[in-house]
């Protein structure tokens, strides 16, 4: 990716520095300047106002539908419901040949397998959520081979969690090893690393978790499992964004942002498309870059899309349940 | 001792329970019938109705499911609030339709007695509207009155209290949730009964009133396919075209009438209920 594409001033991607010691990596994230909380807040508030006009709004509508990453993560899943969520996946809107398909699905590793033969043939992505999601309570082994098993299932991307008890108590070196080992083991699947951003309390501790997933070779940075009550929030995805740009005008590499839990009207929706622009700049405005992790936000969007062609309100039941 | 200050009042929407400042942040100025200022109010937008719909969408279910004998106390439950504030809804109504004191009290006095009328319908409908029907066939056969869903409701611009308790109570009353527009010049009343809605243990979103300009929200109202009904009381000159839109999706719709909203009828009740057939097998 050159540097018109990206849009930041980038460095030579050599001065990505190697992190050898847990020393080290404590004093990379230890010269991070803390967040001002208060001015994040009203930073995303401000850009919260900000009207978008009809044509635009067209646009981001079918914008938002090409990032998301529909997602199933229920004990009550089947391959049935899997089936039925990659058809809507490949073809959002049956009637209307001009929806995007969605980015990816993303389904627990057993139903890999299932949703890889149903989006055959399709730009559909498969994600898993490895790594004894959603708290990480497990031995490194049994997360290393939940996250060959996906990838030998066929999974394209892996969403893993760290261990936040790890983290918060202050053994960073674990947390950074268990990236680099994961990311070893996904090959060539993209790897998404699930800060859980609502269990971490501070904008500064997202802003270094957010640093040492990049660090330890994170293609994308995730909030949320969304099992947890405090899944997505602006101002959250503002840090990360902002952690994201920083990283990529100093050492040269792009990072993703995808952002899950509690997204579920499209109104809320383009207000992160809003705040991306703002503080990542457009380039991060790709599916590449960029990902909303939604179940309900899909029908939202598309009744708000039907509405504009329409000029009337319609109603839920146009389109299919999950 | 210095003059005390007024209290002024900005009228608010309620939508869901809450009353709120319409979302576009409008509000326009309602007059005495003689011309005077006599209040602010909240001016609804299309957003605001959409908000309004989804609210009562989501409350419809709940409400159908209590039981009529317990949707019953809640309407008369509001009849005792109404009661309460009855000086204050007389000198709103001769406000707005500039009629004299004596006059207004009666049309609240008659618009009070209608919700304990309605109230009392609730557990009756379904003998009235209902019934078993004489099957070929060792089976029980019945019709029962279920609700429409969410109805519109724009309510009478000229009678602001009697001509809204009638065109909402009586949706309300068979188990559906409303979405009324009040009287454009004349809101106040409609206003002040929904504030008492919200404190009468009518679940939030069962009512919803929005005040503002019927030209621009009636469209929105009966083009909105989530709207099962629409009662187009107060539609005015566009009556014919929001008919028309309505059929669009599907809605039933009632058509403005003479406006007499003294007499009892139960014409309001059979507008929106549909009928639901069930069979069932003789026993033993």
């Amino acid at each position: 990716m050159s540097e018109a594409d990206i849009g930041v001033r980038l460095t030579d991607p050599s001065r990505l520095p190697t992190i050898s010691s847990e020393t080290q990596l404590r004093a990379v994230l230890a010269s991070l300047a803390g967040v001002d909380a208060v001015g994040a807040e009203a930073r995303v508030a401000k850009l919260a106002t900000r009207s978008i006009k009809t044509s635009s709004k067209r646009r981001a509508l079918d914008l938002i539908v090409s990032m998301i990453d529909l997602t199933t993560l229920e004990g009550a899943d089947t391959p049935g419901r899997v089936s039925a969520m990659c058809a809507k996946a490949r073809r959002p809107d049956p009637r209307d040949l001009s929806v995007p398909s969605v980015a990816a699905v993303c389904v627990y590793p057993d139903l890999v397998e299932g949703a890889k033969r149903h989006l055959e043939g399709s730009s559909v992505a498969v994600a898993a959520v490895a790594t004894a999601f959603p708290s990480g309570r497990a031995s490194l082994a049994v997360k290393l081979l939940d996250v060959s098993e996906a990838v030998a299932a066929g999974a394209d991307e892996i969403d893993m969690v760290i261990d936040r008890g790890a983290f918060l108590s202050g053994r960073l070196g674990q947390v950074f090893d268990e990236i680099v080992a994961v990311k070893a083991a996904c090959g060539s699947a993209h790897l998404k690393v699930i800060l859980e951003t609502g269990e971490l309390v501070t904008y500064d501790n997202v802003r270094r978790a957010s640093w040492l997933a990049m660090l330890a070779g994170a293609d994308f940075i995730k909030t949320s499992t969304g099992k947890v009550p405090v899944a997505a929030t602006p101002p959250v995805a503002l840090v990360m964004l902002e952690a994201v740009r920083d990283f990529a005008e100093s050492t040269g590499r792009v990072v993703g942002v995808k952002v899950a839990g509690g997204i579920r009207s499209a109104k809320d929706a383009i207000r992160y498309l809003v705040i991306v622009n703002e503080t990542a700049g457009a380039t991060w405005l790709r599916p590449e870059t960029f990902r909303f992790g939604a179940s309900s936000l899909l029908n939202d969007v598309l009744m708000q899309r039907l509405k504009q062609t329409r000029g009337a309100y319609v109603r839920p039941e146009e389109f299919s349940g999950d | 001792m210095s003059e005390r200050l007024d209290v002024r009042k900005t009228y608010k929407l309620v939508i869901n329970g809450a009353f709120v400042r319409s979302e576009s942040g409008r509000s326009y100025e309602v007059r005495h019938a003689a011309g005077d200022f006599w209040a602010n109010v909240a001016q609804g937008s299309r957003k605001d109705l959409r908000d309004a719909v989804r609210a009562a969408r989501a409350a419809q279910a709940a409400w159908w499911k209590a039981t009529a004998y317990n949707r019953g106390q809640v309407l008369f439950r509001l009849a005792e609030m109404a009661e309460a504030r009855r000086d204050e809804l007389a000198a709103h109504v001769a406000a707005a339709e500039g009629v004299d004191a004596p006059s207004a009290a009666s049309s609240v006095a008659r618009g009070i007695d209608r919700i304990v009328w309605y109230a009392g319908w609730t557990d009756k409908v379904a003998q009235v509207l209902g019934g078993a029907n004489p099957v070929a066939g060792p089976f029980f056969n019945f019709s029962l009155p279920v609700p429409s869903g969410v109805i519109g409701v724009l309510a009478p611009q000229d009678s602001s209290f009697e001509g809204f308790v009638d065109t909402v109570l009586a949706p309300l009353a068979t188990g559906n949730a409303v979405v009324a527009v009040t009287s454009e010049r004349r809101p106040t009343p409609a206003l002040l009964l929904a504030e008492m809605s919200v404190t009468s243990d009518l679940p939030a979103g069962v009512l919803n009133v929005v005040s503002g300009l019927t030209g621009e929200l009636g469209p929105t109202l009966a083009s909105h396919e989530d709207v099962d009904g629409i009662d187009l009381e107060g539609a005015g000159e566009h009556h014919d075209e929001l008919a028309a839109s309505a059929a669009d999706s599907i809605k039933r719709v009632r058509r403005a009438s003479a406006g007499d909203y003294a007499e009892s009828s139960t014409s309001r009740l059979r507008s929106f209920v549909e009928t639901s057939t069930v069979w069932h097998t003789i026993g033993r």
